[in-house]
């Protein structure tokens, strides 16, 4: 069943994908079926634990299933060579991670500049790259001046990930991956955050495909599911 | 060029790490630069200190050894050549010229050489300079002087100063009955001559007249009852002498080597200079190949110091992975790194030779009688960087061949 064929399209679509990770302990992880659909927002629960980075990596194309079916943006990803899915990636994703998301060292707009280095068409979408970086950190809420000259490391939980929104947007993928993405912030700020990410997300008419183990985020997406009805994870400590 | 910058920031935030093994690789790379540079100095200078003279020559002895004493004054002569010996072969049909050479005594330190007028006419340094006078003139008195900068430098004389040789090398007994007049200062050679009191041949004979066996007569000679004795010396230490015709000097060599009356020895400095440098050759090359290995080790230090970081560094690798670098990307950021280091550690080093070249030259020169040319950095130096900074790109080739695989099997998320 591929992405045309479920009438619907999908901004991802996984089915019958098997993983093994050989490493100690053992873990593998078998997912029937996901499907998230272009242009929505999608809330994904997960505790820790229950395979999501594994999920979310599978998802990037950074670790590859034994067998089974991954589309992304309408594209095989299995069957494409390493160096074409770091590309695909760097083309179509927009990622945002928990905590230490940022290059301490390097500025702020280093940091939403980044992602354009590794996909043409994103810097092709925004030739101004350090104009679109300073217009979404504006529309973030950071101001020019902190952008420009503040090291990341310097700058609060929150303006860190405000940056790490911006460099997961910026040059308009067409998906944005979120892990966790509020578990640093208080309550206030995650209210906030996500409304700032949402709204940027349906301005460039994205998909949102959020996994948090805080179900009270849930309310305001267009789906919501639950890891353990897509995921079986099996772990050997032997 | 955002990767350029962001591997400089990188570096930059870790600046005490970084910053010492940058000052490690820049203080061998100055040793090493360094040795090459007082290597080459030193040839030159040795090679600089004698030319035009087509044989020297002196009693029978090493030939490296009659040229270290005769042009280099380091060390002794063993024996002397008799006064008739050397007219005989100053009387040769090949002879152009020749210059008598006689050493032993000293002032202050300084070798006080005993010559003939000709010296200053004959000897080149330099490829064919002359000597020129930076104050006053020749000898023209039987106890005039003239002294090498570093001699007037060093000790302050001037024009018209009295001057006491002293008997022997290092000794208290003066020839102070018999006092020089400083009558010429010569230019800066970058010689041994720079550091040399030289004196008429005849003024060598007249201080020693009233001695005996190396201690003062018991009735001593006057200054002007000596002018009016015959002052041809009994014996000189060597002789410079050039040839009419090129083609004449080897068998003029023979000859002088096969004299009859006294064992003799002729050198051409050139062949005698080649033997010296396969002696010190050895030396050289260990010292060269020590340097090396400090190079080498701090390299090695560098890589230790990436690897070291490398757990650190984890996040980092899998933010750039997050967004879209290939791990090839994650091995060149490391190798770039460890270039930058190779490179900040060999241009510092650069500057720190420089720098220790500027302070300790004239140390240098004063205390070895070497003169360092203050060259800006050519060819050779340029190539000898290139080399550390791509031995430094390689050995850091190690740590990113790690950091590869990290990534690798890290992907997005780190284990911690």
């Amino acid at each position: 069943m591929t992405a045309s064929e479920t009438g619907t399209e999908n901004a991802i679509y996984m089915s019958g994908v098997e993983f093994a990770w050989s490493g100690t302990p053992r873990f593998q992880m078998s997912i029937a079926e996901l499907a998230v659909p272009s242009g929505q927002t999608v809330f994904l629960l997960g505790e820790s634990g229950s395979g999501k980075s594994t999920l979310l990596s599978l998802i990037c194309g950074i670790n590859q299933p034994s067998d089974g079916w991954i589309e992304v943006a309408g594209q095989d990803i299995v069957i494409m060579k390493g160096a074409a899915r770091d590309r695909f990636r760097a083309e179509q994703i927009g990622v945002i991670f928990q905590m230490f998301n940022l290059l301490p060292y390097a500025t702020a707009l280093d940091n939403i500049l980044l992602p354009l280095r590794f996909a043409p068409e994103r810097r092709r979408r925004c030739p101004d790259g350090r104009g679109e970086a300073l217009r979404l950190a504006e529309a973030l809420g950071l101001p020019t001046a902190l952008v420009e000259r503040t090291q990341a490391a310097a700058l609060s939980t929150g303006q860190q990930q405000r940056v790490a929104v911006a460099r997961a947007l910026i040059g308009q993928p067409q998906i944005i991956i979120a892990d966790e993405p509020t578990s640093a912030l208080d309550a206030n700020a995650q209210t906030a955050f996500l409304d700032l990410l949402f709204e940027q997300v349906h301005q460039m008419g994205a998909t949102l495909l959020l996994v948090s183990h805080d179900i009270r985020l849930a309310e305001r997406f267009d789906r919501r599911l639950d890891i353990q009805d897509i995921a079986v994870v099996r772990r050997d400590t032997t | 060029m955002i990767l350029l910058r962001l591997a400089i920031r990188s570096l930059f935030s870790r600046r005490f790490t970084v910053g010492l093994t940058v000052f490690a690789i820049a203080l061998s790379v100055a040793l090493f630069l360094g040795v090459e540079k007082v290597r080459t100095g030193a040839r030159t200078s040795f090679a600089d200190t004698i030319s035009g003279t087509d044989l020297i020559v002196g009693a029978r002895t090493g030939g490296v050894q009659l040229l270290l004493y005769s042009v280099f004054r380091i060390g002794n002569a063993t024996n002397n050549i008799g006064w008739d010996s050397y007219q005989q072969i100053a009387a040769r049909p090949e002879v152009d010229w020749i210059v008598p050479i006689s050493l032993g005594d000293s002032h202050r330190g300084f070798r006080v050489m005993g010559t003939s007028a000709e010296y200053f006419a004959r000897y080149r340094y330099r490829g064919g300079r002359s000597l020129e006078f930076a104050k006053g003139a020749g000898l023209e008195d039987l106890f005039d002087t003239v002294i090498g900068a570093d001699v007037a430098r060093d000790l302050g004389y001037r024009i018209g100063d009295p001057i006491v040789v002293s008997h022997g090398l290092a000794s208290f007994t003066e020839h102070d009955d018999k006092p020089f007049r400083v009558a010429g200062i010569l230019q800066k050679t970058g010689t041994p001559v720079d550091r040399t009191v030289i004196v008429g041949l005849e003024a060598i004979s007249a201080i020693h007249l009233d001695w005996k066996n190396g201690a003062r007569s018991a009735n001593p000679l006057s200054a002007d009852e000596v002018r009016a004795m015959d002052l041809a010396p009994d014996s000189i230490t060597a002789a410079m002498l050039g040839v009419k015709s090129r083609m004449q000097v080897f068998r003029l060599q023979r000859d002088i080597n096969e004299f009859g009356a006294e064992p003799l020895l002729a050198i051409l400095p050139g062949v005698a200079l080649q033997e010296l440098w396969q002696i010190v050759g050895v030396a050289e090359s260990a010292l060269v190949g020590v340097s090396a290995m400090v190079v080498a080790t701090a390299l090695l230090g560098m890589a230790a110091m990436i690897f070291a970081g490398l757990n650190e560094r984890r996040r980092e690798m899998a933010i750039f992975r997050s967004v879209g670098a290939r791990p090839g990307v994650i091995l060149g950021m490391l190798m770039l790194e460890a270039l930058l280091i190779a490179l900040a550690g060999a241009l510092l080093g650069l500057a720190l030779l420089y720098l220790g070249l500027v302070v300790a030259r004239p140390w240098v020169d004063a205390a070895f009688g070497l003169y360092l040319p203050l060259t800006a950095p050519g060819r050779f130096e340029a190539s000898w960087i290139g080399v550390i900074v791509l031995a430094g790109g390689l050995v850091g080739l190690f740590p990113a061949i790690r950091a590869y695989r990290m990534s690798l099997a890290d992907g997005m998320t780190v284990r911690n």
